[in-house]
């Protein structure tokens, strides 16, 4: 796989001073998959990005992007690339149509293709309704969908997109996850930013990042099944009880409440976590009801996370 | 061709800016009318002290006539000339006139001017006024004339205080069309990159094969035809709101303004490549203006300044430019008797741009 990696990158690492935003971050993305980048605030996506698209020089490392360095050839990474920007980053007092144009031109599109592309891309994303409504006054979906137009007006192989659907309602989320399946099935390869797990868990592959360290790399199934914990779930009147018994175990990773449920981390090196859990609880007189659960990406988040606050 | 999609671009953007198309005309249009007080010679009631020394039928007769003048309005009597100046110096008068003792026996002799007229060289209105009325004719009814009948008409002589160096009205507008031209030629490129750094637009942009010189010429193309704009506009309206004459050549001053227009827009681009916010862009551009207001000759002649002052002043553009204009609209020279202005200026430009081109990075670091 690593062979024919769309992104390779060995120690990526990028300071701000004395912040390390990226520490040796390793990557392999793998042609014609939506490469998932999960983390939260500040935790170096963008910048990871923007190194990426050889908008930010990496303080050392080194990453190949459709096989070109991204240091000594930044222009050959650019001309191959969509990048869609964190920040809406079309103009405002432009509409849709003159945006596109405007777009196609700096891509040099050849003038006969321009009008028909411009056109197409306006119809497939939904916003042919909306030529001659300035961007600035859009709404967040539909400026969203404009910068994935724009995006992907000259046909790159290779997208980025950073947190592209913040401040989306669910439903255009949805859609917007469709274009970008539809994207794939061309051949386009995505790597796409996100704090939203259940977009992190439509990835095919996923790097979850914490304060600028990748701390799991893998198709979200195999995180899932992969985590050194086993999931309990406790559903129980007495929460406050519950929770301080259950984080005072050392066997105990993290307790997480979810209303009148807990989500409980137990170490895979207890062989009956649910007992365990149940002998704890009734122990104090807690009562409630416990059993075995499946981890989702959240408990791969929290158990990552976990691991990180461990180590450090 | 990358460099009409940002020329396009850049112009529909500005068609949409309300403030900032009403600034491309208003601005010129407000400076001129402003200073158009300064051009327009045709002043009244002038407020005026008098010191009457000599106190005869004469001086009073003289006084009398430059009351109805229209010019003055003799709002003071004074008894020395030394209240005459101190009135002066609080501004409660702009111009004194002084009848010294022997006023009579001067407008007799007419060896000596007759009477003073103590002009505030502050303001260039009232030095021009003053000017004329050095002619101002003093009757003597009594026709004796011992000295002979031929010798010149009596007359007063005129004292600019404060402002030894009496520019004419005339000279004011090149400088005008030089300051005005600095003033937003710069500031228009320095923001129009700063603003898209601001805006993140610049991020996607230079994520683009757009390279770097398409990128600068792109920008600097639009706000060349907006200031050649500008220069129509300032020009028709000195000539045909304040008649001032243009001697020379109009297409020689068109391209003189084109070549000066450059070089600001270049410097504009250059310094954009210093600032993060459009606010530090304004404030370098001021950083700018300020030396070329000064130093360039609109203010001050520019003979008169220290040697330092001289030096600083031939990076200027402006500098060059008022010579440029002043030569062609004033004195009729040709373009081709100004070479060395025109190539400074040429010169400045390619320097400014490479400079800018160069600084202008792809990366965000
Ligand atoms: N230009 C910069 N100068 C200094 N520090 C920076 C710069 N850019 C980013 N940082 C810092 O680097 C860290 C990572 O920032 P980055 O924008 O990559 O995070 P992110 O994962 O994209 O976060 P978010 O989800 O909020 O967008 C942050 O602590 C940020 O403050
Ligand atoms: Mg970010």
């Amino acid at each position: 796989m690593t062979a024919t990696a769309v992104i390779q990158a060995r120690g990526l690492t990028r300071q701000f001073g004395q912040l390390t935003a990226v520490d040796r971050l390793d990557l392999d993305v793998p042609p014609g998959q939506i490469y998932g980048f999960l983390g939260p605030n500040g935790s170096g996506k963008s910048t990871t990005i923007r190194m990426l698209c050889g908008l930010l020089t990496p303080t050392r490392g080194d990453a190949q992007v459709l096989g070109f360095d991204v240091i000594r050839e930044p222009e050959q990474v650019k001309r191959r690339i969509g990048y869609m920007t964190q920040r809406f980053s079309l103009y405002g007092d432009l509409n849709p149509v003159e945006n596109l144009q405007f777009m196609a031109e700096v891509q040099a599109l050849p003038g006969s293709e321009r009008r028909r592309r411009v056109d197409q891309l306006l119809e497939r994303f939904h916003l042919a309704d909306l030529r001659t409504q300035r961007a600035g006054t859009m709404s967040g979906g539909q400026r969203q969908r404009l910068a994935l137009a724009a995006a992907t007006l000259h046909q790159p192989s290779l997208l980025f997109l950073d947190e592209p659907t913040s401040a989306v309602d669910p439903k255009s989320r949805r859609d917007f996850w469709e274009f970008l399946f539809q994207l794939t099935e061309t051949g386009t390869t995505i790597l796409v930013s996100t704090h939203y797990m259940d977009e992190a868990e439509r990835c095919h592959r996923l790097a979850i990042i914490e304060r600028g360290v990748k701390v799991a790399d893998g198709p979200p199934a195999d995180l899932a099944a992969g985590i050194p914990y086993a999931v309990v779930e406790v559903m129980t009147g007495q929460g406050a009880d519950a929770r301080s018994l259950l984080q005072s175990r050392r066997e105990i990773a993290s307790v997480t409440q979810l209303g009148l449920r807990f989500r409980v981390l137990v170490d895979r090196s207890v062989t009956q976590p649910v007992e365990l859990v149940r002998q704890v609880l009734a122990g104090e007189g807690v009562s409630g009801e416990v059993s075995l659960s499946a981890a989702s990406l959240e408990d791969v988040f929290v158990a990552v996370t976990q691991k990180e606050q461990a180590g450090s | 061709m990358r460099i009409m999609a940002i020329l396009r671009k850049e112009l529909r953007q500005l068609s949409r800016d309300r403030l900032t198309g009403g600034m491309i005309v208003g601005m010129p249009l407000l400076q001129l009318i402003l200073f158009g007080y300064a051009i327009n010679t045709d002043v009244r009631d002038l407020r005026t002290g008098v010191v009457d020394m000599s106190g005869t039928q004469l001086s009073r007769q003289v006084t009398a006539d430059l009351a109805v003048s229209q010019v003055m309005d003799l709002v003071m009597q004074a008894e020395t000339p030394e209240q005459l100046t101190a009135a002066l110096r609080r501004g409660e008068i702009s111009l004194g006139v002084f009848l010294p003792r022997d006023f009579d026996r001067r407008v007799i002799q007419r060896d000596r001017p007759a009477g003073q007229i103590l002009v505030d060289g502050t303001d260039p209105t009232i030095t021009s006024v003053a000017n004329q009325l050095r002619q101002f004719p003093i009757r003597f009814d009594s026709q004796a004339r011992p000295g002979g009948s031929a010798g010149p008409a009596a007359s007063f002589e005129v004292r600019t205080y404060f402002n030894p160096e009496r520019r004419s009205a005339v000279n004011v507008v090149p400088g005008l069309l030089g300051t005005i031209l600095t003033m937003t030629m710069v500031m228009f490129t320095a923001v129009a990159i700063v603003r898209e750094k601001e805006r993140g637009n610049m991020e996607l942009l230079i994520t683009t094969p757009i390279s770097r010189g398409e990128l600068m010429v792109g920008k600097i193309l639009p706000y060349i035809l907006i200031g050649l704009v500008q220069v129509a506009l300032i020009l028709a309206v000195a000539r045909w709101v304040f008649q001032v004459p243009f001697v020379g050549s109009l297409l020689d001053i068109y391209l003189a303004a084109m070549l000066f227009i450059l070089a600001n827009l270049t410097l504009g681009l250059m310094i954009s490549t210093f600032v993060g916010t459009q606010f530090q862009a304004m404030q370098l551009a001021f950083f700018v203006f300020l030396p070329s207001i000064l130093l360039s000759g609109f203010m001050f002649p520019f003979d008169g300044m220290p040697r330092l002052a001289q030096w600083i002043a031939e990076i200027l553009p402006l500098t060059h430019f008022l010579r440029l204009v002043r030569g062609v609209m004033l004195r009729g020279a040709e373009l081709s008797e100004l070479g060395p202005d025109l190539l400074a200026l040429a010169v400045f430009a390619a320097v400014t741009l490479t400079l800018a081109i160069l600084r202008f990075s792809k990366r965000l670091d």
